[in-house]
């Protein structure tokens, strides 16, 4: 168990209302205090001055690839890839091979994390056996074992009635359900978003309504079975829409947003270039500016990277034989200044809130604030410093990102775990 | 953080939409040099000499196949022709190691059809080689409308005001695609129409000068030139309707052609399907330019290979 003192920094968290100059002193990996002029003999010093300290990052949407992808990504690179992003704690979704759907699977995942992982790794489990939606996976036996939620991102369950039992289960359990809401129908021989662009350039289009109809869908099945229902990286105007109306009912439903979702627009893909290749796909303008006034607004409920690592040969192939996703832990934060607060969309706090109260509420994790007596898990990260995106650098072991060589202004300068610095900003 | 579109002065031909008017004129003006005078075949030059032209066919084509060859031998430059079935590509090598391969080989042009739309895009951002796309997927098939608007010019003084009709498969149409761009930059007024799953709204954004119709008489009214698609049966996932009923509502017969202008010439990029997109009766009438449209595919093609190789 790690001590450490964070010595002058903006110290915000959103969960205390706490916003000023302070120091954070955690002791044996919990936080022991926040306040001014802390002392604390024979304890590590990081000194935070001119930047902001946070309650660590959660990102609730990525991909470590292992157990059976492990050319792509592994549980420690990915981990430290995290690290690098300034998260500390990351849920890793079910479609590994095999699929994350028994107590075997996620206990693997943690007991791998545990012995690798810089950063805190929190199993999501499969919704069907092997994601292929037609029979429950081992639901109860998973969330024994250390799932926090239940999801077949990726091959999202088409069958309405199966759905419906999977949110039964998760209420009971009080979990929630994660559905990365897309109609495998409208979207099938889709590889961007349908709109002008696809027209243009000859590519298949993945229809908005492809994500509306299954949010509406699911919106209704969760008013149904009374579940707390999360959308997975929501991307268009009308699922913004939706979500606003179901939480005005009262209802318990959440969403995601990712960082290119809200950074950059489908007119990216006239290079053909498979690194904007995602799904959802990139939409259109007013898809992001209704993301991002949903985000100003308190409809979005966090920012998730949906952290997706394809090997090389992979996303080297023509447009339409590669596959979809992108890496995004270690520009995340970086977007997020630039395209939100830079922009003054959003405070600071917001930001913060976004990355910690924000999954941590969906989640009910016992994490995302400073309150003494908490995990001892920090990201420092500052506003202005001036860097550039350097994919080949990256820690993930994949390069499939389209924000190689972007300037950022701001971005994590440390990430502490447990009391422990696991990553820090080279000067 | 796109990558820079190259000029296809330098880096090929990769498509219409970015080449500008003049670019255009150019290749048109010298395309009608190559013509061949009635009775007699192409010049042969020997501008080319020493040059080789790799025709890289990853997708079946008799027609453009066959053009881009005789183009290429008409300027005194080698062509080896390779088709994907048969070749290294069935065995599996991926699209970027066979390119890498061929430019190991040091040819000076690599002319490529390819079923993926951007693939030769895609080449381009790898390889240092200019690339002719001879078609990639539903995007551009931009030698294809060079030919047509070389065809259309042998019948009009000019593309400008001109209404043109593009009738059948656009959403799956490389050519249709292809001649919007270079209409719309010579101001004509272009009309598509198709059956509804086949004619997207946002064709119509494509270009200046587009519009859209469902309906074929509502098309063809007034029309200075009547383009017909072949429909795509292998890119459809599933038949709009059946062959009979596209005749019926999408098939040109010879009483259409009375409600265009006296003068309307019929185009279709080929191979025609007679009973389906056009009546046989259309297909061998005075109005149609069709085996037009072929000899002025090599004249358009030796021109583009003169002027990125030369």
């Amino acid at each position: 168990m790690s001590s450490l003192l964070i010595t002058g920094g903006r110290v915000i968290d959103p969960a205390s209302g706490f916003d000023a100059t302070a120091d954070v002193l955690i002791r044996d990996g919990k936080i022991e205090a926040v306040g001014v002029g802390l002392q604390a003999d024979g304890i590590a010093v990081l000194d935070a001055g001119g930047a902001v300290v946070a309650p660590g990052f959660i990102d609730m949407h990525v991909h470590l690839r292992e157990p059976g992808i492990e050319h792509a990504e592994t549980i420690e690179t990915g981990a430290k890839a995290a690290a690098a992003g300034g998260f500390t704690t990351i849920c890793c979704m079910a479609n590994t091979i095999p699929v994350n759907d028994s107590a075997t699977v996620t206990s693997y995942i943690i007991q791998r994390a545990r012995e690798v992982a810089p950063v805190n790794v929190f199993p999501i489990g499969a919704i069907t056996k092997g994601s292929l939606g037609e029979e429950l996976a081992a639901i109860g036996s998973m969330h024994k074992a250390g799932i926090v939620a239940i999801s077949d991102d990726g091959r999202p369950v088409m069958n309405a009635r199966v759905m419906r039992r999977a949110m039964e289960l998760a209420r009971a359990l009080d979990i929630p359900v994660i559905d990365h809401c897309e109609d495998l129908n409208l979207s099938a021989g889709g590889d961007m978003h349908e709109g002008d662009q696809s027209v243009r350039l000859g590519l298949g289009g993945i229809p908005s309504s492809s994500e509306d109809v299954m949010v509406a869908r699911d919106l209704l099945l969760a008013e149904l079975t009374g579940a707390r229902f999360h959308v997975a990286h929501l991307s268009t105007q009308r699922s913004v829409a939706m979500v606003a109306f179901a939480k005005s009912k009262g209802m318990a439903i959440s969403c995601e947003v990712t960082p290119h979702h809200f950074a950059i627009t489908d007119d990216e893909l006239s290079s053909y270039d498979s690194n904007f290749k995602m799904k959802p796909p990139l939409r259109c303008h007013p898809d992001v500016e209704a993301i991002i006034e949903g985000i100003a607004s308190g409809v979005v409920d966090a920012i998730a990277t949906d952290h997706a690592p394809h090997a090389g040969s992979e996303k080297m192939q023509e447009f339409e034989r590669c596959p979809f996703g992108i890496t995004g832990l270690e520009t995340a934060i970086g977007l997020s200044l630039d395209e939100l607060v830079h922009k003054n969309r959003i405070t600071v706090t917001r930001l913060v809130e976004l990355f910690t109260t924000g999954p941590a509420n969906i989640l009910k994790l016992d994490r995302g604030t400073l309150r003494p007596g908490a995990h001892g898990d920090v990201t420092v990260f500052d506003l202005d410093t001036e860097w550039t995106f350097d994919v080949q650098q990256s820690c993930s072991k994949s390069r499939n990102s389209p924000f190689h060589g972007r300037r950022f202004r701001g971005g994590p300068v440390a990430t502490v775990v447990g009391g422990k610095i696991v990553w820090k900003r080279e000067q | 953080m796109s990558a820079p579109v190259t000029s296809a002065k330098t880096a090929g031909l990769l498509g219409i939409e970015n080449l500008d008017r003049t670019e255009i004129e150019e290749i048109l003006e010298r395309a009608r040099f190559f013509q061949p005078l009635p009775n007699e075949t192409y010049r042969r030059l020997e501008v080319l000499k020493g040059k080789t032209v790799v025709n890289l066919f990853f997708e079946a084509s008799t027609r453009t196949r066959v053009s881009f060859e005789i183009a290429a031998r008409r300027l005194g430059a080698e062509t080896i022709t390779i088709a994907a079935q048969g070749s290294s590509v069935s065995k599996g090598e991926s699209l970027v190691d066979t390119l890498n391969t061929l430019a190991a080989m040091r040819p000076h042009a690599i002319v490529m059809r390819h079923a993926a739309s951007g693939a030769p895009m895609f080449l381009a951002r790898h390889l240092h080689i200019p690339i002719v796309n001879a078609g990639d997927g539903l995007h551009e098939h931009p030698t294809q409308a060079l030919l047509d608007a070389r065809t259309i010019l042998d019948h009009r003084p000019s593309l400008s005001g001109l209404r043109v009709a593009i009738i059948g498969d656009i959403a799956h149409s490389r050519v249709a695609r292809s001649n919007v761009h270079l209409l719309s930059k010579f101001g004509a007024d272009i009309v598509l129409c198709g059956p509804p799953s086949l004619l997207p709204r946002e064709l119509a954004n494509l270009a200046p000068g587009v519009s859209l119709a469902f309906r074929m008489k509502e098309a063809i009214q007034g029309a200075d030139v009547i383009m017909m698609l072949r429909v795509q049966l292998e890119r459809q996932h599933e038949a709009p309707m059946s062959a009979g009923e596209y005749f019926r509502f999408y098939g040109l017969r010879l009483e259409h052609l009375a409600l265009a202008k006296p003068d309307v010439i019929v185009m279709h990029p080929g191979p025609i399907n007679r009973g389906r997109e056009l009546s046989s009766e259309v297909a061998d009438s005075q109005r149609s330019v069709i085996l037009n449209q072929v000899e002025n595919g090599v004249a358009v093609r030796m021109a583009v290979l003169e002027r990125i190789l030369s």
